[in-house]
């Protein structure tokens, strides 16, 4: 790859695009200036960079990127302030405890790379007075660590759900893409964390479907998971969304029209359940369902915008 | 070297697929200024066919290149946990036991995957790769050391895989199915970590704190702040290329 032969046919095609940011000597300079190693991977970020400061753009956000983006926050505040409240409760020590506060501070994360995306377009911080984790007085999340943990896991899987309903509405800005990819796929290894807590730990087997009232979760999704931790509010968080076409329940096995339990053999002959093939793809959910479960959790002063 | 330009006449989501023949025209430079794809197009101008190694195998372009890409982790991933099963780390498990539950679990999963993606690409008009020959000899199927070392290192490969692919994907419906399967493999990920040291299910960690940057930003307050550090697929394959055969080494020349 001959750059500065690139560089140069730039320059033939615009005569005046090294005047609009450096003189080409700088142009070299701005490059190593940039701190960040320069190799062919880093290379096409680094460039367009400076052509977006060379042609003064710095896109517009899409209302529906916006709209998307800010839902994906307002669930992340959810979670941020419920495991901020979980590491102060004295439900837990030791390394739950630590996993509660590394949880925490993935969330916190995720909010400021999130407000960073949005700008000005973000929505205010709720801040923890805008949720009630009791659902309005149907669940006790802090009566104790299972109560708590399921809680935790509707949450999580909610915000799974959110994403992945949602991705395709960030299709045509390739880095928010893969922001929330990256954002995402962290939220999975938390639900496949807390489903561990809940389980008693690593050395305990699930059973499929969740078992009887959920009380043996896998780290993954088997069936509709018996309509998760609290089914009178949780089965939503399972089930299918609208269109059910497109959001189907989690117990789902078609895929791309292929039902993907008899489409082939299993491992070493080990035959395909339905459970197995449910649990082997994560579906998403649509917005309007997503704001409905999360809209249990608002409080009696949380602002019109959340979840709105 | 001949030099090669933007063509001013396909949509934006294409550029990054096609190699390029047409002169620009100065007017339609502007329109893509600024453009990430314009500037890697360029860029990748000077990378050619030429770079693949002789008896590799190109996954392609566009997206059935992401698939083929996807299709060729698969394979990995399923032929690995099948051997697992063979190996006696598994076999002297006690039935009903959670590891024993959990390997079987993630060779159906991947098996479902591989055969997935083999259908999905021949269904929709693609050509599938060819079955890859793996070399697993540097892993120990007796040990579980060995075996829950390897799982981890194939199931966060696969998660900044899928992750860093997901650019490249132009259809809405295959950016949504490759979502649905890297939140499972981001599952597997998180629970083979926290076999091998319990509580890393998002890196190694000491007490509350990630001290690494092996899967995800430790920051709080970056741009990737406590996100996936996922790979592009020329950074997977780099990896992905010392589980596979001579003859099985695979390249992505048209991506990043």
């Amino acid at each position: 790859m001959d750059l500065f032969q690139i560089l140069s046919d730039i320059e033939k095609v615009d005569g005046e695009v090294y005047q609009r940011f450096d003189t080409r000597r700088q142009v070299f300079r701005h490059l190593s200036g940039m701190g960040k190693k320069v190799t062919a991977a880093t290379l096409p970020g680094l460039l367009s960079t400076m052509f977006n400061k060379a042609y003064g753009q710095t896109a517009a956000l899409s209302p529906i990127i916006i709209d998307t983006l800010n839902l994906a926050l307002g669930l992340e505040y959810l979670e941020f302030y419920y495991y901020s409240q979980g590491v102060t409760s004295g439900l837990f020590s030791g390394n739950d405890l630590d996993a509660i506060t590394i949880i925490r501070d993935d969330e916190q994360g995720h909010i400021n790379a999130l407000r960073m995306i949005l700008g000005s377009n973000a929505i205010a911080d709720p801040t923890a007075a805008a949720f009630d984790y009791t659902a309005g007085g149907k669940l006790a999340p802090f009566a104790s660590a299972a109560l708590y943990l399921g809680n935790a896991q509707a949450f999580v899987d909610t915000g799974m759900r959110a994403y992945k309903g949602g991705a395709a509405n960030l299709i045509n800005n390739k880095d928010i893409l893969t922001a929330a990819l990256n954002i995402h796929s962290v939220e999975a290894r938390h639900s496949s964390h807390v489903r561990t807590m809940r389980r008693g730990g690593t050395g305990v087997a699930g059973a499929d479907g969740g078992g009887p009232n959920d009380s043996l979760p896998k780290s993954w999704i088997s069936l509709v998971d018996g309509g998760g931790p609290a089914p009178v509010v949780t089965a939503p968080v399972y089930n299918a969304g609208m269109p059910a076409t497109t959001y189907p329940a989690e117990s789902n096995v078609m895929q791309a029209n292929v039902n993907v339990q008899t489409n082939g053999s299993g491992p070493a002959g080990i035959a395909i359940t339905a459970a197995a093939a449910s649990e082997a793809f994560d579906e998403p959910l649509d917005a309007a369902t997503v704001k409905t479960i999360a809209r249990n959790f608002r409080s009696a002063t949380a602002p019109q915008y959340l979840f709105a | 070297m001949s030099h090669k330009v933007l063509s001013d006449q396909r949509p934006l989501e294409t550029l990054v697929d096609q190699p390029l023949y047409s002169p620009i025209k100065r007017r339609s430079f502007f329109m893509y200024a600024g453009a990430t794809a314009g500037a890697t197009a360029l860029v990748l101008a000077g990378c050619g066919k030429s770079d693949s190694s002789p008896g590799s195998i190109d996954v392609g372009s566009g997206d059935f290149g992401v698939l083929n890409y996807a299709y060729a982790l698969e394979q990995l991933e399923s032929a690995f946990y099948t051997r697992v099963l063979g190996g006696s780390y598994f076999t002297n498990l006690t039935a009903g036991t959670a590891e024993k539950q959990i390997f079987t679990d993630l060779a159906l999963h991947e098996k479902i995957h591989v055969d997935f993606l083999r259908t999905a690409i021949s269904s929709a008009g693609g050509t599938p790769i060819p079955t890859l020959s793996p070399d697993f000899s540097s892993i120990d199927f007796t040990s579980r050391t060995s075996v829950l070392g390897a799982a981890q290192s194939f199931e966060d490969l696969g998660v900044q895989a899928y992750n860093g692919a997901g650019r490249y994907i132009n259809s809405v419906d295959y950016l949504i199915l490759a979502g649905k399967i890297v939140s499972v493999e981001a599952r597997h990920a998180a629970l083979i970590r926290d076999l091998v040291a319990y509580n890393s299910f998002v890196g190694p960690v000491t007490g509350a704190t990630v001290t690494s940057n092996a899967v995800i930003d430790p920051s709080t307050t970056s741009a990737t702040a406590r996100q996936e550090q996922s790979k592009l697929p020329s950074v997977v394959l780099a990896t992905a290329n010392t589980f596979l055969a001579n003859g099985s080494k695979l390249t992505a020349t048209s991506f990043g």
